[in-house]
């Protein structure tokens, strides 16, 4: 199956083409954009993006399994990482995951049956001062509590 | 108390250009587009700004090192990839005050004769990239960045680059590769960044508080900084408590700050009436300290004296009833985690320590283990490209040597003592 960015999305490729001296600097970005837009960091958008830059697919892949960040497997709507870092678990973060887990019937790293929650232990999400922290796709939720958690996972459409 | 960072960081209108403008914003660049870039780096170098990221580089020396000749272009590359566990400063910075950093960074450029900037943010921070990444569109919008700034003849583009998820980024060289679109492995120094960094060009990595600071620096003069903190130690820092206190939370703070004030007045002490047990000084890489040695000035010589840092500014407390095999096990996973696997003493001697201090707290350690973790640690120091190793072994052998006995006991016992206290 093949992939391609939307008419969007290539318009944000070719300006961020034009923020670097090396075009193989918008990896990264480029990567950032194919899960924006594809879901996830699937074998066809790696090609895809090797095709738009002129190199390998091996070269992209290489960068794209280095980071946390690039999944390469699709996830759940709603992708809840859960810091389990010194600060957080200070405060009670391991109870929060086991709680998350037990709530969600899910291990960390798995997803739920309907497809709507992908359960994560992430490491220090740099929010250290206001731990337990959790971010949920793009947010950060803070000073988290069970019965917050509980609240902020229930609202989720 | 002077603050240079914070004063309007209460004003939620900060952030937009228009209140940082009303409050006196952008005159440092005003001033410093007058000035000589040889003026500015001199103002710095009297500030006694050291660098912020965590191993406190004195700013205007690393600025001096760039090559003379002015043939190859220059780049300013921003470390906002904030990662070190114990550390939210910066993000403060970008959320509060992001017109700051950019003020900074026209200034350092224009110090450096730099027309290039990346900015580079790691990845969870997607609100905080959005927000910097507006700040930019204003300052572009109002001449403050891009060609002939404030019609200096000056030029300067700035561009935020995400990370995407790994620790090791922070450090300098893996930032630089990273940024070059590459897994970020750090390079073998020399060559330095500063003759061969980012796209091949002389290069200048500094965290964002550091370039924050610059703009404070231009308008009130680097001697007045100096003199806010202690010999060595200008300014202030953001010190980030976090942990067991009562009110955790970033604080700016003189630079030769009592670390038991910071904790006790500042933090409003230890959460829940309990005791205090450690105390992680500067991140979480930095050697542990017992509470009868934190009555010490937070500068970097005074840390360093007790045999510890000042790091990135992180202090994170523990409270008594915490299991410290526990709270290790927690370091060494990370560590593990994060090595990049480039070299071998890392890649393995992090694994083994995140499985050997593991089996030791879940009750099946073996006699001989600490002496084993001991042995290691000596064959991960100072045997890698990048610091990372070595900053797995500082919590792991100073964890050791002050709370021995909790180690010993797990492995006697076959059991945890204290039970999941966390």
């Amino acid at each position: 199956m093949s992939v391609a960015f939307s008419e969007v999305g290539m318009k944000e490729f070719a300006r961020l083409l034009s923020r670097y001296p090396d075009k193989e600097a918008v990896i990264l970005p480029a990567l950032y954009l194919a899960q924006r837009e594809l879901g996830y960091v699937s074998d066809e958008a790696i090609v895809y993006i090797a095709q738009l830059l002129g190199t390998s697919p091996a070269r992209i892949e290489g960068v794209a399994t280095f980071y946390t960040m690039f999944n390469r497997k699709p996830v759940g709507k709603y992708h809840v990482q859960i810091c389990r870092n010194i600060s957080c678990s200070l405060l009670g973060a391991e109870h929060l995951i086991a709680h998350v887990s037990a709530k969600l019937g899910v291990k960390p790293g798995e997803t739920t049956a309907d497809g709507k929650f992908t359960l994560t232990k992430v490491e220090c999400l740099g929010s250290c001062g206001t731990a337990p922290v959790m971010q949920v796709n793009d947010d950060y939720y803070e000073n988290l509590t069970e019965a917050s958690v509980d609240a902020i996972l229930d609202k989720l459409p | 108390m002077e603050t240079v960072l914070t004063t309007h960081f209460s004003n939620e209108r900060y952030r937009r250009l228009d209140t940082y403008r009303q409050l006196g914003g952008y005159e440092a660049l005003k001033k410093a587009l007058g000035m000589t870039p040889g003026q500015i780096i001199d103002e710095v170098k009297k500030a006694n700004l050291r660098g912020r990221g965590g191993a406190g580089f004195p700013a205007g020396v690393k600025w001096g090192f760039l090559p003379k000749d002015l043939s190859r272009p220059r780049v300013l590359v921003i470390n906002a990839d904030e990662g070190e566990p114990g550390t939210f400063k910066d993000r403060l910075i970008m959320t509060r005050g992001p017109h700051l950093l950019i003020e900074g960074i026209v200034i350092a450029s224009f110090a450096l004769q730099a027309h290039a900037c990346w900015i580079y943010i790691r990845g969870e921070f997607v609100r905080e990239a959005k927000i910097v990444d507006e700040a930019v569109a204003e300052a572009y919008a109002a001449g403050l960045l891009g060609k002939n700034i404030l019609g200096s003849g000056f030029d300067l583009d700035v561009t935020v680059h995400r990370g995407a998820g790994a620790y090791i980024c922070g450090e300098e060289t893996s930032l630089i590769n990273s940024l070059e679109g590459k897994r970020g492995w750090p390079r073998l120094k020399p060559p330095f960044p500063a003759s061969v960094g980012a796209f091949g060009l002389p290069t200048i990595v500094n965290n964002v508080e550091t370039i924050a600071d610059v703009p404070w620096i231009v308008t009130h003069g680097g001697e007045r900084f100096a003199a806010i903190g202690c010999e060595k130690n200008g300014g202030t820092r953001l010190v980030g408590v976090s942990g067991a206190v009562n009110r955790p939370g970033v604080y700016e703070l003189p630079a030769n700050v009592n670390l038991k004030e910071v904790i006790y007045t500042y933090a409003g002490g230890i959460k829940d009436g309990r005791k205090l047990k450690a105390v992680i000084p500067g991140g979480s890489s930095t050697p542990v300290l017992r509470p009868h040695e934190i009555d010490v000035s937070y500068d970097i010589e005074s840390m360093a004296k007790i045999g510890t840092m000042a790091g990135s500014g992180g202090v994170i407390v523990i409270p008594e009833g915490t299991c410290m095999v526990r709270a290790l096990s927690v370091l060494m996973n990370f560590y593990a985690h994060e090595s990049c696997g480039q070299c071998t003493p890392c890649r393995e001697g992090t694994g083994w320590l995140k499985r050997i201090v593991g089996r030791i707290e879940e009750g099946k350690g073996r006699r001989g283990d600490v002496e084993l973790i001991l042995d290691l640690c000596d064959n991960m120091m100072g045997r890698t490209i990048c610091p990372l190793s070595e900053a797995a072994v500082m919590p792991a052998q100073s964890f050791i040597w002050k709370f021995r006995e909790e180690f010993d006991q797990h492995i006697l016992e076959q059991k945890c003592p204290l039970g999941n206290t966390f």
